[in-house]
């Protein structure tokens, strides 16, 4: 009885997942039947691997801010200012040797300023919604203007170009055969889940996000635990503007602006509920998996970036409806 | 065959797999006061719905003057005369109080305009047919209580209304403003038109109704004239059975007495209570009545650190605390078990473990990562201290009855080594059965574990039963201390009608 | 007193204020041709404006009005060119049919789906955005191509004054189309029960359900409207400019929702007028340009429109809190 229960209701909870894994399946196999001998390369898969970490993490950014039932459309603007800031630090201190070359100390520095971008963004992100009670959208919806707007106050409006050869690592390196964002982007998740399942934090935002009312009462940290979500989702959005600038060599006010719907589609095709109270790493890391296949298989479909925009915006109306309709008969 | 304005006949509603009503039938006749009785939870909100179109039944029908209303939208049920006054009133409080009572003449009529003289000569009217004095420029949101209810029972009264359904309406009223109210039910019953009146509140409907229909668990369990019911029958069925208890009795230890586990000097909250003070030893139930707005449940936030602006002394066990936040209350011992379960008190999609460890997460990740050895076991040991009945600690805490998920509430406070529980309403929307273990498991706590408790309900024979003293509170301050040695439910309910 | 209390009258004040304050700055604020570029500015973000104003007081957002703008725009104009058809009224009417129909969809999503409005417009507006530049075309059509009638209506003065130089300069009568669309706006949410339902949906959902509006109704009816009003801005604007880019709006959303919080409209539904919006939409149009006369370097305003968003919303939240309180 007791082990039937079990059974159940980790095939109930993991029911979302089992869908995610057969869609993920079903896209690679007809993007395989469309066209074998382009999708199947090596080199395809391997330059997956490259490209989906900043958006993995994006999207692992807006399902942590959608626990509580809120969304941070500032993460692009915050990822940006993020590499802006390392690279106008890196163009000050280049020394003769020039900017290639630069030490591994200022490297580092830089990583600090990228990363402080972050969490200095994300405090304000959090500040507003929960000391001024601004609702989530609306203060990320201006902030992310502001940090955009800084960043092309910075730069005056053309990419920044040229990063340390450390740096570059962080963005197309390899560790141990694996591309290096990947290699970050699977600890980093790794460390989110473990975060979200196995801290006080994680669960309490679980909560707060479910019932913010009960929350109250049940004496949890709610305007904490809210400004300490807006904090963590700076910071891994300027994770992603590192190895996005790393990758590209460059950073640029307007760079990666249509990962933020994606963000969007990718948490929500995930299982996060927007509403608040669930989501998991898994879910996102499998979803993001199932769009960077159909992705990379539009584009050797020869399908422009404003189709590709196009069907992910239809995508994200399609998971809606999916999802009320399974909500309706449950 | 129907001699009523509006019957429902062997009605069915399912929610989600759980039936919420079942071969609920129920007539009223025109021109009648008729009361739903029922405690909460039992369904009558559901009658409500069903009644007023908002739910359309699984099974079963509607009948308005002996013709079937299949799939009754909200406006038909308008059309035909039904009115409803929610508990909530159902006002628009960005909108002003003429305009929220011209509203549904508006609708009915299918306009397309909004004529706002017209609007206000419906609002003038509408008041003084109610024979009241209102602001018609007001906005809703900076009326009081009383007066957004004055506003909803006007809005009820204008558009040819042949009954109104009134929820819970005296629960915000001091008795002076229920018999006024009591007037004006009666004078609409003179023009007519039929009230159904829902109630959880005995004396009340004994006092304005004609007949009574009781309801447990969604089926009507009772029905009949007023007059073949008192106040133990209307009890025996609402609750299924009679509830005999032994009164508590707590007997202080010789010698000094105890320090006092919680004392309050002269506490102040502005605008709600005033000048509080009262000693509660370790193994006292003390119980607290009064109306709703007495500022009962102002003293029990403040106690909980949410109304940081108090003024006066709060004393745990003979040391001063300062209670700024739930984080301090919780600190210094206090526990809350608030008044609404479902929209205060659970996380109701998340699972019985984690609704439980809520509040002790942050104590068990005191080394960053939860031990989640320790979470277990806590969870196993109070599944079988609390008894609930579960086989998993991993289900919804959704999925289990009243009486289990308040167990699961108690036991979250249970595990903060609280040595102060303050319970509102410990036992709303509990059956019976539940109702006497929850009591049972919060005498031992008192008793063999030396907590402090402070109950606040509206159910006077809950308090009379459990509580070794009672405190009545009317208008922020506390007017007597009784020992419940001394006092039954007559004359504790007595003594709450003389307030006004 | 009941004046005072106004959320308008303050609004006003402030304005007033800034005017001052950038009269002060640089007496060339006060010019007749800056004013008259001014209000020219207001016409595109303060119809729109309207639309969303709408949204907001329901209590919802909108954040796909742009890419519905550009779209009936680029759509419209290319059709025009397809079918050699130089008009005014009948281009004017299918840009807001088109608008309105994207709208639809919006409709139909918040609605029957009961999502969040926020992530049902992105998918909209991305979806919108991909068609239009990814199957109708990327290319611009400028000034020798765009057809010539709706150039000239553009074009056409409420006054005009002849200066020193002999240069003229006028005031566009758009601003009378605007000021026609905002009456009407102000008629309909005043006077019309489906305005009234959309404040009763912002105030209160579940009273509005139980009041007996047809929510299905309101809710199609205020992204409908959105849609159509921005579909005609957004041609209108082709005309003005002399360009349809069909790249065109992009983050224009801020600028308008930013306009409609300054003026007054509740982020949480259920306030919100026109009258303020109008003022709202005045003031960040005069912010934005007075930047460029005050040599403030161009980058800086997207710094400065985000800054606005923060301080209006935060203003708005405390005020609303107050309020409830």
């Amino acid at each position: 009885m007791k082990a039937q229960m079990n059974i159940r209701s980790l095939v109930n909870r993991d029911n979302n997942i089992v869908q995610l894994l057969v869609m993920t399946v079903l896209i690679f196999a007809v993007m395989t039947a469309l066209s074998p001998d382009k999708f199947l390369r090596y080199y395809n898969f391997e330059s997956i691997t490259y490209i989906f970490p900043e958006l993995g993490l994006l999207s692992i950014a807006m399902m942590i801010a959608m626990l509580t039932g809120g969304i941070d459309l500032s993460v692009v603007g915050v990822a940006n200012l993020s590499g802006i800031l390392a690279g106008v630090l890196f163009h000050k201190m280049a020394g003769a040797a020039g900017i290639a070359d630069t030490g591994i100390l200022t490297v580092l520095l830089g990583g600090v300023i990228a990363l402080g971008t972050g969490l200095v963004a994300g405090t304000v992100n959090g500040l507003l919604i929960t000391r001024l009670g601004i609702t989530p959208i609306l203060a990320t919806l201006g902030t992310g203007q502001v940090f955009t707007g800084l960043a092309i106050v910075l730069t005056g409006g053309p990419a920044i170009v040229g990063f340390p050869t450390a740096w570059a690592f962080l963005g197309n390196g390899k560790i141990l055969g694996l591309a290096t964002p990947f290699v970050l982007f699977a600890a980093i998740a790794a460390l989110i889940a473990f975060v979200l399942s196995r801290t006080a934090l994680g669960i309490n935002l679980m909560l707060i996000g479910t019932n913010p009312k009960a929350a109250l009462f049940a004496g949890l940290k709610r305007e904490r635990m809210v400004l300490y979500s807006y904090m963590l989702t700076g910071v891994l959005a300027s994770v992603a503007g590192i190895i996005l600038s790393g990758r590209t060599n460059a950073a640029k006010s307007d760079y990666g602006t249509s990962y933020l719907l994606q963000a969007v589609l990718i948490a929500v095709l995930g299982g996060t509920n927007p509403a608040g109270g669930r989501g998991t790493v898994l879910g996102i890391t499998i979803a993001v998996a199932a769009l960077m296949l159909l992705s990379s298989g539009f584009q050797i479909l020869r399908f422009s970036n404003h189709l590709i925009d196009f069907i992910w915006g239809a995508f994200l109306l399609l998971v809606i409806a999916i999802n009320a309709y399974k909500n309706r008969t449950r | 065959m129907s001699d009523g304005f509006i019957e429902l006949r062997n009605i069915r509603k399912v929610f989600a797999g759980v039936v919420a009503l079942d071969a609920m039938s129920l007539v009223i006749k025109p021109g009648e006061i008729h009361c739903l009785a029922g405690e909460n939870g039992s369904g009558k909100s559901t009658v409500i719905k069903i009644m007023s179109g908002v739910y359309q039944p699984d099974g079963g029908e509607i009948l308005i003057d002996g013709r079937t209303m299949p799939g009754m939208s909200p406006i038909e049920a308008i059309a035909h005369g039904v009115q409803v006054i929610y508990q909530d009133f159902s006002l628009f409080g960005n909108l002003t109080v003429a305009e929220n009572l011209a509203m549904n003449v508006h609708l009915g009529e299918k306009r397309r305009l909004m004529n706002w003289r017209r609007t206000r000569a419906i609002a003038r009217e509408a008041v003084d047919r109610l024979g009241v004095e209102l602001d018609l420029d007001a906005e809703v949101a900076s009326l009081p209580t009383a007066g957004k209810q004055l506003v909803a029972i006007a809005r009820a009264l204008m558009s040819d209304a042949r009954l109104i359904i009134m929820d819970e309406p005296t629960t915000a009223l001091t008795r002076k403003e229920v018999e006024t109210l009591f007037r004006i039910v009666r004078d609409i019953q003179a023009r007519g038109i039929a009230i159904l009146f829902v109630s959880h509140k005995m004396r009340e409907m004994l006092e304005i109704s004609e007949r009574i229909t009781v309801i447990r668990n969604g089926r009507k369990v009772a029905e009949g004239p007023t007059g073949g019911f008192d106040e133990a029958l209307i009890t025996r069925h609402m609750t299924g059975s009679d509830i005999l208890n032994e009164p508590y009795v707590w007997t202080p230890p010789p010698g000094p007495p105890p320090v006092p586990r919680l004392e309050i000097r002269s506490l102040t909250v502005p605008g709600k209570c005033e000048d509080l003070s009262l000693a509660i030893r370790p193994g006292e139930i003390v119980g607290l009545s009064g109306l709703l707005g007495s500022g009962r449940t102002d003293l029990a936030l403040a106690l909980f650190g949410m109304v940081p602006r108090y003024q006066g002394e709060i004393l745990i066990d003979g040391a001063p605390v300062r209670l700024r936040t739930t984080q301090e209350a919780i600190d210094a011992g206090i526990a809350y078990v608030p008044e609404d379960r479902l929209s205060e008190g659970l996380f109701l999609p998340q699972s019985i473990k984690r609704n439980m460890l809520a509040t002790s997460y942050e104590r068990l990740a005191r080394r960053l990562v939860i031990d989640r050895g320790q979470a277990e076991e806590m969870t196993q040991g109070m599944v079988r201290a609390m008894q609930i009945a579960t086989p998993t600690a991993e289900k919804p805490v959704m999925q289990l009855s009243g009486g289990n998920q308040q167990r699961v509430v108690l036991a979250r406070w249970l595990l903060t080594d609280a040595r102060v529980l303050i319970l509102n309403g410990p036992t709303v929307g509990v059956d019976v059965g539940s109702k006497a273990e929850i009591h049972a498991k919060i005498r031992e706590l008192a008793q063999h574990h030396g907590l402090a408790v402070l109950m606040i309900s509206d159910d006077v024979l809950e308090l009379v039963q459990n509580c070794n003293r009672i405190v009545l509170m009317h208008r922020g301050r506390f007017i007597e201390d009784l020992p419940a040695a001394d006092v039954t439910e007559e004359t504790v309910s007595d003594r709450l009608k003389t307030f006004t | 007193m009941a004046l005072l209390r106004r959320s308008e009258t303050v609004i006003a004040g402030i304005l007033l204020l800034a005017m001052v304050l950038i009269g002060t700055i640089n007496p060339a604020f006060w010019q007749l041709d800056n004013l008259f570029s001014l209000m020219r500015s207001n016409v595109i973000i303060g119809i729109m404006a309207m639309g969303v104003l709408l949204v907001l007081i329901s209590g919802g957002i909108d954040v796909s009005f742009p890419a519905f703008a550009v779209a009936a725009m680029y759509l419209t104009i290319k059709g025009m060119l397809a079918l050699g058809y130089n008009g005014v009224v009948l281009p004017l009417l299918a840009a807001t049919l088109m608008g309105l129909a994207f709208g639809a969809v919006n409709g139909f999503f918040v609605y029957k789906f009961r999502m969040i409005p926020l992530i049902v417009t992105l998918g909209t507006s991305a979806m919108v955005r991909g068609f239009l530049l990814g199957i109708v075309g990327t290319s611009m059509i400028n000034i020798n191509k765009m057809p010539t009638a709706l150039i000239d209506f553009a074009r056409t003065d409420v006054v005009s004054v002849t200066k020193a130089d002999s240069t003229t300069y006028g005031l566009t009568a758009m601003v009378l189309i605007y000021l026609g669309l905002a009456l009407a706006m102000h008629l309909v949410l005043r006077y019309t029960m489906i305005g009234r339902s959309a404040y009763a949906l912002g105030g209160d959902p579940e009273a509005a359900r139980r009041a007996g509006f047809d929510l299905r109704k309101t809710i199609f009816f205020i992204y409908c409207v959105a849609g159509a009003l921005a579909g005609f801005a957004g041609l209108l604007h082709s005309g003005m400019i002399w360009l349809a880019n069909p790249r065109d709006f992009v983050g224009l959303e801020l600028d308008v929702i930013a306009a409609v919080v300054l003026g007054g409209a509740s982020i949480f539904g259920g306030r919100g007028s026109v009258l303020g919006t109008m003022l709202g939409v005045f003031m960040l149009v005069m912010v934005k340009n007075s930047l460029i006369i005050m040599r403030v370097d161009t980058t800086w305003q997207l710094v400065v429109v985000g800054l606005i968003v923060i301080a209006a919303t935060a203003l708005s939240a405390w005020r609303d809190r107050r309020r409830a309180a």
